[in-house]
This record gives C-alpha cells, sequence and structure tokens, in this order.
C-alpha cells in the first residue's frame, strides 16, 4: 500500500512538473492549427495527435491540465471555505442561526443552476480575455457550489458539539472562539478535506457542461472540460481512443489526490 | 371453453395474413416533436416534415428542377400583375377520410391563413399590404384568389398551403398528402399511414405512394440516430453534418450522399447601430467599409471549407447560394485571402501593425469579440480559425458562445455586442422572401435594423432596387435588379459570408429511387415515388 501511495505521489509530481512547465514541454503552442493536418492519429510530432482544427492534442493536454488543476481546486477551496464558514457557524451555533442556514441551503439547492448561471452569463460583458473568462467561470462555480458542504458541516459541527470531547472541554472552562477552534474545527478538517476532494472533479466536469452552454473557457485556451467536450460523440472516441487521454489523466489525478488524503488523514 | 376453441385458429388465420400482406414501413427520426400538426400554424422543422408527408398542394416544387408542377390544381394562371391566380382544380379527389374535395375547400384554406387571429406562419409570406383577400369560385372546378397588392412569387408560394376540408368532421386530420396522421404519441413517436384516396397513380396506374407507412421517431441524439442507421432500425438521416458524413462514407459509401452545395450560408457581422453602447472609435472601424473588406479577405474561406466542413462546403461569395441556379450572380467570385491586401485597405483608414498588433489612427489596438450560439461545433471551429486568421493581421478576436436567447436578445433588443457569427437556413427560391433582411427599415436588417431612413448611400440603393424587383412581375428584370443588390453587398459586405455547407444526407441500401437533392427536403422530396427494398422483393 505504501508503494502505491509512493507512485500516486511521483505522479501528481510528474502531471504538476508537467503542466508547470507546459511551455517547455509542450512541442507547439495549444493554439496554433496544423490546418493540413486536423484529426490526425498519434505520431512523433503529434504525440496524442490532433484536434479538429489540427491542434496538437498533447500540448493541448499539458496546458488544460495547468488551467485545471489550478483552478478548479481554487473553486473547491473557495466553496469549501464558504461551507465551514456558514455550516460550522451553524452547527456550532444551532437555533435559530441553524435553522435559517438550513432553510437558506435548501432554497440555494433547489434554485435552477443552470438558468441562472445562463442569466449570469448574458450579463457579463462579451470582450473578455479566454484567461479572464475561465476565471470568472470557476468563481462562479466556487461561490456557487457551498450549499450541498455546508449542510454535511454544519451536521458534523452539530454532532461535535454534542460529543463528550466538547463536553469534556466545556465543564474544563472552555468557550466560545477557543471551543470552535481548539476543538470543533480540527475534527471537521477530515470531512471539509473529503468534500474538498469531491468538489474538485464536480467542477472539471461542471466546467465542460457549461462550455456547452457558453460559460466555459473560450477558445483557444484548453482546459480538462474543454477538452472533455471531444468525447460529447461516442462514434468519435471509438475511432480515435487516444481521444480519452484527458478523461484518463482526470481520473488517474483525481484517484491519486485521494489516496494521498487518505494518507495524510491518517497522519491527522 | 368452445368459444376460445374457435378464437384460437381465427386469431392464427387472421396473423398468418397479416404476414402474408406484410406492410411496407418507412422510419426515419425528427430531431424533436412537432410543435403543431395544423399545417397553417407550421414554424419549425419536425412540423414542416409532418405537413411535407400529409399536406396536399395545389402546386407542388419539384426540388430537383426547381419548377412548379400540377398537384391538386391541375393548371393556374397569375393575374392582375401579380395579385390574383386562378387554379383549375383537379377532379375526383377526396380528402384522407372519404370528403370530396372542391374549391370550397381552397376558399376555406385561404380564409383561415389569411385570418390574422391565427397568426398563421405561412400566411404572413401573402400578406403584401393592407386589405382583404377576395376568393371567387368559378364553377366546380376553378377558383380565383385576388391579393389587395401584387406578390411577387406568387404560385410558388402555394407550395407551403397545404388545402384543409371545409366540411370533414376530422378538421385538419383529413389530408389530401400521400399519408395522414394514424397514431401520435407524445414524445415518442408518429405513426402515418398510407392516404387511401390519394389522388396520385403511376406511369402503370397504380395508386401512390408505394410505402404503406412513415414511422417518425423522436430522437434528439444524432449519435443514436446514426448507430440507428447502422443497425437499419431508420432508412435514411435526411441532413447530415460533415463529421457523420465523413464517418458514414468511409465505413459505407453507398449509404452517404453528398448533393452539393446547399442554400443555407454562415456569415458574420459587425454591430452598426449608431445607438449601440460600443465605444465610438469602434463603432468607426464596423462602419468602414475598408475595415469590413480587409477582415473578410483576411479570412481564409477555403481553410473553413476544408478543414471545418471536411470539405462539403464551398467559400460563399453571395446571399443568393450557387444551389438557386436562377437567381444566383455567377459574375462574382468569392473574396481571396489575402492578408496583405487587407493590411493595404486597413492603412487606408490609418490602421497600422506595431509589434504584430494592429492599431487604429488613434493607437487604439483592434480587438473585438465575435459572439455565436453555444453548442454549435461547426460555428466555434469556424470562430476559433478566424480568430487565428485574424490574429495574423494583427487583430485580437475573442470568441463568446451564448445561449441563443441570451444571442437574440443582444443582436435584437440591446445591440450590446461587437460582431456576430450565424448562419442563414433558406429554403425559398425566390431572394423575394429576404425583402425583410435586405431593406433598411426591417427589424431583421441585422447589422443596423428598423433604420428611419438609410444610413448609408449603399443602403438606398439596396432599398430602391429590392422595392422595384418587388413591383414587377417581369422575371428578367428583377433579376438584373437580384444582381445588382449582390453585387453591392459583396462589395460592400455588411454580411461577410463565410462558406455554404453541402447538403448530406444518409441513404439506406434499401430504399430505392432516391435521388437526395439540396433543397429541403432533400430525402424524401419525392416521398411518394419512394420504395422499400422489402417492397420490391414482394412485388417480384
Amino acid at each position: 500500500m505504501k508503494r502505491v501511495r509512493l507512485a500516486a505521489i511521483l505522479f501528481l509530481i510528474v502531471v504538476a512538473a508537467g503542466c508547470l512547465l507546459a511551455d517547455v514541454a509542450a512541442p507547439a503552442s495549444y493554439a496554433h492549427q496544423f490546418r493540413d493536418l486536423p484529426d490526425a492519429a498519434p505520431s512523433r510530432q503529434h504525440l496524442l495527435g490532433t484536434d479538429d482544427l489540427g491542434r496538437d492534442r498533447f500540448s493541448r493536454l499539458l496546458y488544460g491540465t495547468r488551467v485545471s488543476l489550478l483552478l478548479a481546486p481554487a473553486a473547491a477551496l473557495l466553496a469549501s471555505v464558504l461551507a465551514a464558514v456558514i455550516g460550522g457557524a451553524a452547527g456550532f451555533l444551532g437555533g435559530w442561526l441553524e435553522s435559517a442556514v438550513m432553510a437558506s441551503t435548501d432554497l440555494f439547492l433547489s434554485l435552477p443552476w443552470l438558468f441562472l448561471l445562463i442569466t449570469v452569463r448574458a450579463l457579463l460583458p462579451l470582450n473578455v480575455s479566454p484567461l479572464a473568462s475561465v476565471t470568472i467561470t470557476f468563481a462562479l462555480l466556487g461561490c456557487l457550489g457551498w450549499a450541498g458542504a455546508a449542510r454535511v458541516i454544519c451536521a458534523d459541527a452539530r454532532r461535535l458539539c454534542g460529543s463528550d470531547m466538547v463536553l469534556l472541554a466545556r465543564a474544563s472552562g472552555a468557550s466560545g472562539f477557543r471551543l470552535l477552534w481548539r476543538h470543533i474545527v480540527p475534527n471537521l478538517k477530515p470531512v471539509l478535506a473529503a468534500q474538498f476532494w469531491i468538489s474538485v472533479p464536480v467542477f472539471v466536469l461542471t466546467e465542460a457542461n457549461l462550455g456547452i452552454l457558453g460559460l466555459g473557457v473560450a477558445e483557444p485556451l484548453p482546459s480538462w472540460g474543454s477538452l472533455l467536450r471531444e468525447l460529447e460523440s461516442f462514434s468519435a472516441f471509438s475511432a480515435q481512443p487516444w481521444q480519452l487521454a484527458p478523461l484518463v489523466l482526470l481520473v488517474l489525478t483525481v484517484s491519486c489526490f485521494h489516496l494521498v488524503f487518505k494518507k495524510q488523514e491518517l497522519w491527522t | 371453453m368452445r368459444r376460445r376453441l374457435f378464437l384460437f385458429p381465427l386469431l392464427l388465420l387472421v396473423l398468418a395474413g397479416g404476414i402474408a400482406h406484410g406492410q411496407s414501413q418507412l422510419r426515419f427520426c425528427l430531431g424533436a416533436e412537432p410543435k403543431t400538426l395544423n399545417p397553417l400554424l407550421v414554424a419549425d422543422e419536425p412540423s414542416e416534415t409532418v405537413r411535407y408527408l400529409t399536406g396536399g398542394v395545389l402546386v407542388r416544387l419539384n426540388r430537383m428542377t426547381q419548377q412548379l408542377e400540377p398537384a391538386l390544381a391541375t393548371s393556374w394562371k397569375v393575374g392582375g400583375n401579380g395579385s390574383a391566380i386562378r387554379f383549375t382544380l383537379r377532379p375526383n379527389v377526396r380528402f384522407s377520410d372519404g370528403t370530396p374535395f372542391s374549391a370550397e375547400d381552397v376558399a376555406y384554406t385561404v380564409e383561415r391563413l389569411m385570418d390574422p387571429a391565427l397568426h398563421s406562419p405561412t400566411g404572413d409570406s401573402f400578406r403584401s399590404s393592407d386589405g382583404k383577400v377576395r376568393t371567387q369560385i368559378v364553377g366546380e372546378s376553378q377558383i380565383t384568389i385576388v391579393f389587395p397588392a401584387p406578390i411577387v412569387g406568387l404560385d410558388k408560394l402555394f407550395d407551403q398551403v397545404a388545402i384543409l376540408s371545409a366540411h370533414s368532421p376530422q378538421k385538419e386530420m383529413a389530408v389530401l398528402g400521400p399519408y395522414y396522421v394514424a397514431e401520435n404519441k407524445a414524445g415518442s413517436y408518429l405513426l402515418l399511414k398510407r392516404n387511401p384516396n390519394y389522388w396520385k397513380h403511376d406511369a402503370a396506374g397504380r395508386q401512390l405512394p408505394y410505402i404503406d407507412s412513415v414511422r417518425l421517431d423522436i430522437q434528439q441524439n444524432r449519435d443514436i440516430e446514426m448507430l440507428r442507421l447502422a443497425r437499419g432500425e431508420i432508412d435514411f438521416i435526411n441532413s447530415l453534418n460533415a463529421d457523420y458524413y465523413d464517418k458514414l462514407a468511409a465505413q459505407a459509401p453507398h449509404m452517404a450522399f453528398d448533393a452539393g452545395v446547399s442554400f443555407d450560408s454562415e456569415q458574420m457581422w459587425f454591430n452598426q447601430v449608431p445607438g449601440s453602447p460600443l465605444p465610438g472609435y469602434k463603432k468607426a472601424w464596423f462602419t468602414s467599409t475598408n475595415f469590413r473588406r480587409a477582415i473578410s479577405m483576411a479570412i481564409n474561406r477555403e481553410d473553413l471549407a476544408r478543414v471545418v466542413f471536411r470539405g462539403h462546403a464551398r467559400p460563399a461569395v453571395s446571399w443568393v447560394s450557387p444551389a438557386n441556379k436562377f437567381w444566383f450572380n455567377a459574375r462574382l467570385q468569392p473574396h481571396p485571402f489575402d492578408q496583405n491586401a487587407a493590411l493595404e485597405l486597413l492603412a487606408r483608414d490609418g490602421f497600422r501593425m506595431k509589434n504584430g498588433v494592429l492599431r487604429d489612427r488613434d493607437g487604439h489596438a483592434v480587438e473585438f469579440s465575435v459572439m455565436t450560439n453555444a453548442g454549435n461545433k461547426a460555428r466555434e471551429r469556424m470562430a476559433a480559425m478566424i480568430q487565428q486568421d485574424l490574429a495574423g493581421i494583427g487583430v485580437r478576436l475573442n470568441v463568446v458562445t451564448l445561449d441563443f436567447p441570451s444571442l437574440i436578445e443582444r443582436i435584437t433588443r440591446s445591440f450590446n455586442y461587437e460582431a456576430c457569427l450565424l448562419g442563414l437556413v433558406n429554403d425559398d427560391l425566390d431572394p423575394n422572401a429576404q425583402m425583410n433582411v435586405w431593406l433598411s427599415s426591417s427589424e431583421n436588417h441585422q447589422w443596423n435594423p428598423s433604420q428611419k431612413t438609410p444610413a448609408t448611400a449603399w443602403e438606398t440603393q439596396i432599398d430602391a432596387l429590392m422595392r422595384s424587383q418587388a413591383a414587377t412581375m417581369d422575371v428578367n428584370k428583377r433579376k438584373q435588379a437580384i444582381d445588382k443588390v449582390q453585387e453591392i453587398v459583396w462589395r460592400e459586405e455588411p454580411f461577410i459570408y463565410l462558406v455554404n455547407k453541402n447538403a448530406l444526407s444518409a441513404v439506406s441500401a434499401n430504399l430505392r429511387n432516391v435521388h437526395p437533392v439540396s433543397l429541403r427536403p432533400q430525402v424524401y422530396w419525392n416521398i411518394d415515388q419512394l420504395v422499400l427494398g422489402t417492397e420490391v422483393a414482394r412485388s417480384r
């Protein structure tokens, strides 16, 4: 098991190095269109072939990994922090605040987010750079993705408040911020971490779906989401299985994160 | 018990008889559920399909020859300088339910069609001016329809008018076309059965259509539609995109049909609305003919056709497609891809390229956004290619994909956009149908709609030419005027025409007598002549 975790760490290091050194490692610009070679099969020049516009898939995968590995966890972190603050406060303080927060999370979860996101995109200015567009997209996801996690954290905080450990701490004179900071928050960490890791692939896939609605990453910037859009057509990827590379990388990366995370949890 | 014993052999006999006289069934898919089965209210493609298969019309446009042919009317004559038309009706014709067809039904249909309360999209084509449409029944088999003002291409418009019965209790479900709607399972399928009273017969005297029934399965997913065709569950796909076509051509070349360039075009345009919330310097760029022509020349149309449409498209020249044999101005050629010439044109307006960035005379870097509808892969690819082409002359293009309602809101109400890339689906042979695009006062004059007076001299000229061609019935004079409009649009480029797509379709080897054409409906335009292989085998 130790070896598997070590392999996972090594894999993540390679992926991180690959995307950070994309400017050097990529054989071509992610935007350059080799128009005489659209949909080319893997070759020496194009390790993963080219896409429908003749862009080098390997280069796009490297740059896309950089975008998604930076921004999806950032959005997941934003959502987790919001969930921790809102859910943690509700669970710890209880009473009317908890009822109000729970009611608002119910409302939040029941809203038709897709339509709201479409409306938000329609209100945004059109002339924004692809980088600004992708940042806005992930920021929106982070701001909107807290409600589900907040319910889990609220329930866990409530459970902790009623535990013997907290009862003992209260009996010893601990209260207020000290009780929250020293006893509740450290015990919420595993749940928060789990919520964070669950959110990362969810946000990557949500970004891919939003791309179809025009909310995703703008051309020509690649992301895992925009690369996964190529898999919309079954007939396309069954004929060109190398198109599955972004999906394989996503699954491996998320799995490796989970393996490493389990180890950290044990240490905690 | 005795009764059951009697019924069982009877059931077997019925089943055996059914198998012996197997019914031929044509199957294909609709991309969505038809919004209406009332032929006068058709506005969407699935409803149009049902109307085409079931509706009986007075005259039918032959999609191959692009000429009108007699249908329920054996002859017709346009008079009154284009404001009246007299039809001589085919005798002894009955609706699908057996109700006799007469001139009264035509009068009733016209009355319903022109009823303002009905808001018939088909009727809109006949509304040339205010006033009542009159019908006059002459004898048993003739009817004259008089419109308040002349209508250009009046006879061709009747290709869209399915005749309703004035007396049938089934109302619009009683039809005169080759099929009638026998079953409609919402969201799943429609079953059309052969009209037993269809008037048309083949040369050997056999009643048409040959195929007994048509099943229209509602299927939104094109991938599944392709799989179903491969499995033999459906008989054709009326319209394919280039990706699917190429895959099919590689696997089963005998099933892939390219009918050549279609009537549809893909184009982009700049926002030239004076009151739009764009900065003044951008408005100045977009209203400059040199700027628009330079952008047009910097776009490699050949590459768009070759890469995005896999060679199944051709560089567009004009607002009339080359598929429109009569009205296309053959003297015009596509704008060449020449980035040096584009930079020279831009230099005339004071634009200069420095360090790979194009700047106007005031130093503003040339950057603008082009929006297109999200989910349309071909347009997204075109936008990405145009982005790279324009980078070659130092222009930074931001590609924005929006959901369709938001896009329409921006191009029709808020005018908060810079450039737009969209397509035009065109089924009408007569360019007069695009009057609502070319008149500067029109709401659909996309680059600068609803103008009180034409903003430019060339728009004034287009207005005059379009009005003059609509006022005459002399086809040659009309052709001259339309040619001139095409030349002005080619020169001024309010729309930058990019490509005309080819009409691609897939047809199973089981379906015979198929001659796909570029005009809709590409595959089943001769539905009453189509034959299934099983039917051929049985008749032998």
